[in-house]
């Protein structure tokens, strides 16, 4: 785009030499380690332990993937569920809150739009203080269980969803909103029936952008979920990498399998995750 | 806790039908406003009690030595232990070196990818979508996978290494090295994003700019240099805020890869913060959470000023 087309035949060479650079670099620098996972994950233990990127002597996919999912008492199963759950219920609780609220600020001027406005970017800012965090949890009698979790994710990830929203609800007109009271619709249903169904492209990016987040979320199940019946995803990596560290075979085929739910999610919703992620939603 | 942030919520509903907002006079029905400042309620609720309680408490209990059950005020003790002692101090240090390291690279990486990816060359949607996964590539699998290619002997990097006769360092191992290696991974699986953003920011620009400049005479990198570069503030903004919010609060991708080890050589404030939580020093480290929240409201607040009224200037 930026370089010059005087001459069509120097043009031509660098789309075809620039392509094949890029393609090298990026193979070398971005495909080879996740080659190497799946090459790993398919080895014996010691195949594995000799950590080369070499091709496997002996195939031993499905076997590694059998032994991963029954170690430690099928602790992979719980896994999925749980954090299957966290991600669905944090995420629709997060699209329906931060709907609302965003849409409110929108539309409505109130002497308390400021505050809301800093407290929302305050969201996106402040780290979140973790030990007093844990004793409000413990006040509530919710510490070291899921829905105290899918709160967390939900308070921690409302301040991005409210900007999206706040920000395509600007492009809904008003005259909508003013047929529909004329029409004598309240609140709720102005809401639920005329405005939420137009919010569905951007909630479709807020689910598939949050959902990659929450899913990938290390830190907050650390602290407030932690023991076996708690375990997602992620933590179960994590206790994985103490305990097979002479297996690196199993470890890999964790890797991969909780990877794979993010390919399948990048290859059907990619141009909304490219959306969300680079809306710079930070601006406000 | 829920007892206290309803009753504050209620008085701000209750606050409405006195503001000067002609729609909104108390007559039963009718002329209530269609938005109703309860739809605020279910969003407060989670975030006053699960986020805004917590970080104004933590300004007390870091003054505090704490075991969760009972607190005892002891002044600015924690502070001065967080100071004093270097290795807590240290994490402070550490937690800028990659904050700035991480911020940087993406943002010149970024901007330099971008620009080759919205140049005219083949296979440059693949190209794309292969810088940007490993954005969907969860810390801990990103950091177990690069600690092994990472190893000193048997690591795939300094075995390729060997290969030209370098002898590689090790990366994780040597206490001089940890925290630019973790940096380094960090950039690896982030960069993608500030690619993306700039991409955007590339394509908006309107090709005439382009074309009057070549009249003008102007080559590529002068075009770039004076058209592509200055054009690219808003993005370059978005992406030094981001990096740095991520970078000052990073954790998983650290503790993954070193525990901030060897010793305590790539410690951060977030790694420090969860180790005196797990020895039971919830005040102190409560209090490293109050000096990470200082260090971002510090830096990002003024920057996030500074970068977004600079664009208004122009």
């Amino acid at each position: 785009m930026t370089t010059a087309t005087s001459t069509p035949k120097l043009n031509r060479t660098y789309k075809w030499a620039g392509g094949l650079a890029g393609i090298v670099v990026t193979t070398v620098v971005f495909i080879v380690p996740f080659i190497f996972i799946v090459l790993t994950a398919s080895k014996t233990g010691q195949e594995a332990s000799l950590l080369e990127f070499s091709w496997p002597t002996e195939w031993r996919f499905f076997e590694n993937l059998v032994e991963v999912v029954q170690a430690r008492d099928y602790i992979l199963v719980t896994a999925f569920i749980n954090s299957t759950i966290l991600t669905v219920g944090s995420v629709t609780l997060m699209v329906v809150v931060s709907a609302l609220v965003g849409y409110v600020l929108q539309r409505r001027r109130s002497r308390w739009n400021g505050l809301i406005s800093f407290l929302v970017l305050a969201g996106l800012i402040v780290p979140p203080a973790v030990v007093p965090t844990i004793w409000v949890m413990q006040g509530l009698g919710i510490y070291k269980t899921l829905h105290g979790l899918i709160l967390i994710e939900v308070a921690f990830g409302m301040a991005f969803c409210i900007l999206m929203f706040r920000a395509f609800v600007a492009t809904i007109p008003r005259e909508l909103d003013e047929a529909a009271i004329m029409d004598g619709a309240g609140p709720i249903r102005l809401f639920f029936k005329v405005i939420f169904p137009l919010l569905r492209s951007v909630i479709v990016t807020v689910v598939v952008v949050q959902s990659v987040f929450v899913f990938n979320d290390f830190q907050n199940p650390l602290y407030f979920l932690p023991g076996d019946k708690g375990a997602t995803v992620q933590t179960t990596l994590y206790a994985f990498q103490g305990q097979f560290s002479t297996s690196w075979n199993l470890l890999f085929m964790d890797i991969l399998l909780i990877t794979l739910p993010m390919l399948l999610m990048y290859i059907f919703f990619n141009r909304q995750i490219v959306a969300g992620m680079t809306s710079g939603a930070v601006k406000g | 806790m829920t007892m206290t942030t309803t009753t504050s919520q209620t008085g701000s509903a209750s606050a409405w039908p006195a503001e000067p907002e002609p729609t909104a006079r108390k007559r039963r029905g009718k002329k209530r406003s269609p938005y109703p400042m309860w739809f605020y309620l279910p969003a407060a609720i989670i975030y006053i009690g699960l986020f805004v309680v917590p970080t104004f408490t933590s300004f007390y209990f870091s003054l505090t030595r704490w075991t969760i059950f009972d607190s005892e005020f002891v002044g600015l003790e924690n502070f001065q232990t967080f100071f004093s002692e270097p290795f807590l101090f240290q994490s402070l240090i550490h937690t800028l070196i990659y904050a700035a390291i991480t911020s940087g690279l993406k943002v010149v990486l970024g901007l330099l990818i971008g620009v080759f990816l919205s140049s005219q060359i083949i296979a440059r949607g693949y190209l794309r979508s292969v810088v940007f996964f490993p954005v969907l590539v969860s810390a801990v699998g990103v950091g177990v996978t690069f600690s092994v290619l990472m190893d000193p002997f048997d690591g795939l990097i300094n075995k390729s290494l060997a290969v030209f006769g370098i002898e590689g360092p090790g990366w994780l191992t040597d206490p001089n090295l940890a925290l630019y290696s973790v940096a380094f991974v960090d950039v690896w699986s982030g960069v993608g994003i500030a690619t993306l953003i700039y991409i955007a920011g590339i394509v908006a620009i309107p090709q005439e700019y382009f074309e009057a400049a070549k009249v003008d005479g102007a080559n590529a990198v002068k075009s770039f240099w004076n058209i592509t570069l200055p054009l690219m503030r808003p993005a370059t903004t978005t992406v030094i805020i981001l990096s740095l919010i991520g970078g000052l609060r990073s954790f998983a991708l650290i503790w993954t890869m070193t525990n901030g080890g060897p010793g305590f050589s790539s410690d951060v404030l977030a790694s420090m913060v969860y180790k005196q939580y797990q020895a039971g020093f919830y005040g102190l480290s409560t209090a490293g959470n109050v000096v990470l929240f200082v260090l971002v409201a510090v830096i990002v607040v003024p920057l996030f000023w500074f970068l977004n009224r600079k664009e208004v200037d122009q």
